[in-house]
């Protein structure tokens, strides 16, 4: 049950153009800041959205005349929108009532699934007396029970609190990894992609602007969105060899070479600071002045300007000893061989 | 009668973007501000022996509207539905449309999602509507004698009563009026308790 989407909305002043692709089994994260066009896509494939342009094929059946109701897609929302009126079980069976199964039966099922997913003891109980995680729970069951060939999970977790979204992010994972149609699933946080998706596609202002695997995304991102999500600096310049000359006329130089236009990263542990200029193995060396100092998990991540604005990582005994506060001159010098330069 | 009809118009007041809306809404909402006197002397243009609709009626199935307890009950109903209409129509704005969105994703059509889910959802609404109209139904008095007349037994209500027996009988008014008043302030006070408070 393979997707091919390709997704045109417009709406004052925003434009979505998105291509879309899933194959049976297949999980896809679409990841973008906040209003780069997510849950309108995600809209759009289930048909609460009508299109401005483009098809949506799923299976080689054109879905986009359909109604909602007749696409067959689950849907999963993000804050889950069961019915407060309805116990758990009649949620779950709601699905497969409106496809006209009997009522003993539909109960049936859906009692099934609510024990697949660990709720049997709270089949009886309203929305509101269920906790965020059992209520993303049920939602899951509700959206599964109806039998879809396509799931689409609206920040599934979002909604969550940290410990609860631990728990339900593996369980979730491994629902997902079940069910036998493509899944698409909208997120804005990064470790929610990389931990229930094969392929993540970033979206950034209504358009793709990168797809790949966890590895490749992590490793050679190509905008500065998805560069701050994984914690790099990058940079897009000239490579003649090794060395690599950024527009303003800034170089540096790279472990390995390569030819034309190229991005270029590197992580903000590499880089070294100094009170004063260094001499020694380091080949990129540029003065900087600190702009804000803020912590990052153990360290503290240092944001410097200058002739090349990049992001360090130190430890709270170096910021001390180098004196860090905003305003501070200092060198800064990455290795060459903690620079790499790829394909743009 | 409100309930069948009051109920899918405000739905369509709620729900559907058409051109006239706001008209529409006026029109509803007209014999709320109407005198009832009035509101009875509009019928009779329309649904009189002689009026737009009402000649119809009368030559196709030999219909007569006014002075019967069928027209008692157009009456009231004209006068009283716009109170059911505008509790319906604002409990169905402050429904959350993402319901019914979900629903629809799950397989349910626009009639299975509106009996399943958005019913429900707006029931205090509908039920609280449906009280007052009726209470307003009972004190409606203008229309009611100007469409239907006073005819005990037939298009005699109470408070068509308690005007009559003021004239003839006033220890019977006022235990006739007591009556109202009780029952008026118990109805409010059961809906406080129930949907105001709540």
């Amino acid at each position: 049950m393979s997707l091919a989407a390709q997704l045109v909305i417009k709406r004052d002043g925003f434009t979505l153009d998105v291509d879309l692709t899933a194959e049976p089994g297949e999980v896809v994260a679409l990841l973008g800041p906040n209003g780069a066009g997510k849950t309108t896509t995600l809209r759009a494939l289930a048909g609460l959205l009508p299109l401005d342009g483009g098809r949506i094929t799923l299976d080689g059946v054109r879905l986009d005349g359909l109604a909602p109701e007749q696409r067959r897609i689950g849907v999963v929302f993000q804050d889950y929108l069961l019915f407060p009126h309805l116990s758990a079980l009649d949620n779950v069976a709601f699905g497969p009532r409106c496809r006209r199964v009997p009522r003993a039966e539909a109960r049936r099922r859906a009692q099934e699934w609510l024990t697949r997913v660990g709720l049997t003891e709270h089949v009886r109980k309203k929305p509101r007396q269920l906790s965020g995680g059992q209520a993303q729970r049920v939602a899951l069951a509700r959206a599964l029970a109806s039998e879809p060939r396509m799931l689409l999970l609206d920040e599934p977790l979002a909604a969550l609190d940290a410990r609860t979204r631990l728990e339900t992010r593996a369980q979730l994972r491994g629902h997902l990894a079940a069910f036998p149609g493509a899944t698409v699933l909208v997120t804005h946080d990064p470790l929610d992609a990389l931990m229930l998706a094969d392929r993540l596609v970033i979206i950034e202002d209504g358009r793709v602007v990168q797809t790949g695997d966890a590895a490749t995304i992590t490793a050679q991102p190509r905008t500065d969105y998805v560069a701050r999500l994984v914690g790099l600096n990058l940079y897009r310049g000239h490579a003649d060899g090794t060395t690599v000359t950024l527009p303003d006329g800034f170089t540096l130089v790279t472990g390995a070479e390569q030819q034309g236009e190229v991005f270029v990263a590197f992580p903000p542990s590499a880089v070294a600071l100094y009170p004063t200029r260094p001499d020694g193995s380091p080949r990129n060396t540029w003065p900087a002045t600190v702009t804000t100092v803020s912590r990052q998990g153990d360290s503290l991540r240092i944001d410097l300007g200058g002739p090349l604005p990049a992001a360090a990582d130190v430890t709270p005994a170096a910021a001390v000893h180098l004196g860090l506060e905003p305003g501070r001159e200092i060198w800064a010098s990455v290795k060459a061989t903690e620079v790499r330069a790829y394909e743009a | 009668m409100c309930l069948i009809l009051g109920v899918p118009l405000a739905w369509v007041l709620a729900r559907l973007e058409f051109p006239g809306r706001r008209f529409v809404r006026a029109l509803v909402t007209v014999p709320l501000v109407l005198p009832p006197v009035v509101g009875g002397v509009a019928l009779l243009l329309v649904f009189g022996r002689r009026g737009l609709v009402g000649e119809w009626l009368d030559q196709t199935f030999g219909l007569s509207l006014p002075f019967t307890t069928t027209g008692v009950v157009v009456a009231e109903a004209f006068v009283a539905m716009p109170f059911l209409v505008i509790a319906v129509e604002g409990a169905l704005r402050g429904a959350d449309v993402r319901f019914e969105e979900a629903a629809a994703t799950l397989g349910a059509s626009r009639w299975t999602t509106f009996r399943r889910v958005t019913l429900p959802l707006i029931a205090p609404g509908v039920a609280a509507g449906a009280v007052l109209c009726w209470a307003r139904a009972l004190g409606e008095f203008g229309a009611t004698i100007t469409f239907a007349g006073n005819f005990p037994g037939r298009t005699q209500t109470m408070p068509l009563a308690v005007y009559l027996a003021l004239e003839q009988d006033v220890d019977a008014a006022i235990v006739l009026s007591l009556i109202l008043l009780v029952v008026s302030v118990g109805i409010l006070a059961a809906l406080r308790d129930k949907w105001v408070a709540a």
